[in-house]
Order: C-alpha cells, then structure tokens, then sequence
C-alpha cells in the first residue's frame, strides 16, 4: 500500500489526462501535449546519455582524460571539453552524471564547469531549431557571448574551489 | 515534477509573459524574464518557439536572451538533483554565477540586437 501511495500523484495525473482526451476537456489535453514534451525530451535524451556514459567510461582511459582535459591541460583542452559538450543534447540535468564521469577520470573542475556550460547553452543538434525560431542573427550572436561568459566561469569555480577539496559524487 | 511543470505552463498564458516582459516593461521584464527561466524547465522544443512568439509580440532579444540563457544554464528545480552531485554549497554558487552570467549576456546582447 506504501508503494502506491508513493505514486499516486502521477497515476492521477495520468488518469485524468487519459479522461480529458476522452472526454475532449481542451484544457486537461493541452497539459497532457506539455507533459508528453517533457517527457518525450527526458525518454529521448536521458537513455542515450546514459549510454554514452557507459561507453565512454569503457573506451576512453584515464590517463587520455587526464592528459588532454586534465588539470595541466590549457586552451586545447577547453576547446575539447566545449567540442564534447555541444555535441550532446539533451536537458542539464542529463549532464551532470557524464560530468561526474569526466571528474573521475581525471578532467579538472574549470573543465568540468565549462562542460556544463557548454552542454547546457551550445548544442549543435538543437541550434537549427533555435535559428529556425529565432534567426541566425540571434543564434549566432548568443552563442559567441556566451562562450566566453561559461569559459570565465570555470576559471571562476575553479579559482574559488581549489583548496576546498571539491569532489563529485556519485548519488 | 513533470506533470507539475505541465500544467504550470498551462495555467500561464503567452498573453501573460508578454504583458510582463515586452515592450516598455523595463527592468521589471528582466527580472521576470531571470525568475521565471531560473525557475522552470522546459526543454527546446517549447522554448524556442515560446520565445520565437514573444519576439513577435515585442519582448526585446535582450529580455530573450535572459530567459532562453537561465532556462538552460541555471534550474533550481533540478537543484535536488545536482546537489546530489555537487553538493549544496557549489550547487548554489554554480547557479548564482549562471544567473548574474545570462543578465550580463542579455545586457550585451543589447548592444547588437
């Protein structure tokens, strides 16, 4: 009984949603379109991360992750992080478990942070989306300023995380 | 949490978002812009034609680039789930710094747009 109880706000929701597109209730079928968005979005992108992930921490070895986006890397390695980053898509949250995979291997924190950066405001699958709404112009423009905005703050967190013995953790 | 955001979403019309960040709303409009895209989550595929009719209906590019810019980079809706990662502390550091970075990318995008 605990266990359903656990779920009984979702196995509403689904009910109702389920009964507004029986019943054609315009406003419960509008939210049920939102909620298939968000949710299409998570089933799509999460899967496929997790993959990655999976790979990545088979593929690559450490002392590659060191070596390249390690703390002695300079400007190459940035611009490796942030060619990784905008190559996936997907939301921020999906990127926080490759990150932490990144950190275990060795990345430093600048460059943990410039991932994030990047993951979350330059991806290349989403960007024909993006100009397609909003114009090149536009697209372009946000993309070059927020470079170097996300470049600033992995030297900002990595300036101020130092000497506090940060860590990733896995949950 | 999903659901949640749904119907959120719902209950705010597009009329809303406009009469609070377009045209003559100021500084007010950039807050909104900051608050909300901090709060919420919402993925591309309803983010960018959400901002493609704000844009028609006369909410600035720099207002837009705000919204679009905290709605990707900081979520304190996902704050659970990072904090899981990165702990409290850089969690919240992280975001704040996200925050005052997309004012500073919205406030620079006005020169251009």
């Amino acid at each position: 009984m605990k266990k359903i109880q656990k779920y009984i706000f979702p196995i509403v929701f689904l009910i109702l949603i389920g009964l507004s597109w029986l019943f054609d209730f315009a406003a419960g079928k509008q939210i049920g379109i939102n909620f298939w968005m968000f949710f299409k979005e998570m089933i799509l992108f999460l899967p496929l991360m997790f993959v990655l992930i999976g790979l990545f921490d088979v593929w690559v070895p450490r002392e590659k992750i060191e070596k390249h986006i390690g703390s002695a890397s300079g400007w190459k390695g940035t611009g490796l992080v942030i060619l990784l980053a905008s190559l996936q898509a997907g939301p921020l949250y999906s990127a926080f478990p490759f990150a932490y995979i990144l950190w275990k291997k060795g990345c430093s924190i600048r460059n943990v942070f410039i991932y994030l950066g990047a993951f979350s405001t330059i991806k290349i699958p989403m960007i024909t989306f993006e100009i397609g709404f909003l114009g090149l112009k536009f697209s372009l423009l946000r993309t070059l300023i927020t470079l170097p905005v996300f470049i600033l703050i992995g030297y900002l967190m990595e300036w101020y995380l130092k000497d506090k013995d940060f860590d990733v953790k896995q949950p | 949490m999903l659901a949640i955001i749904s119907i959120v979403l719902f209950l705010v019309p597009n009329e809303t978002f406009v009469k609070y960040m377009g045209e003559g709303s100021g500084i007010k409009g950039w807050i909104t812009a900051a608050v909300f895209g901090s709060v919420a989550l919402i993925p591309g595929f309803i983010a960018y034609p959400l901002s493609g009719i704000l844009i028609d209906n006369g909410v600035s590019y720099s207002v837009i680039s705000v919204f679009i810019t905290t709605l990707m980079m900081t979520g304190f809706l996902t704050l659970p789930v990072e904090v899981k990662f990165f702990g409290w502390k850089v969690s919240f550091i992280r975001n704040m710094v996200s925050l005052v970075a997309a004012l500073f990318i919205g406030f620079i995008m006005g020169f251009f747009l």
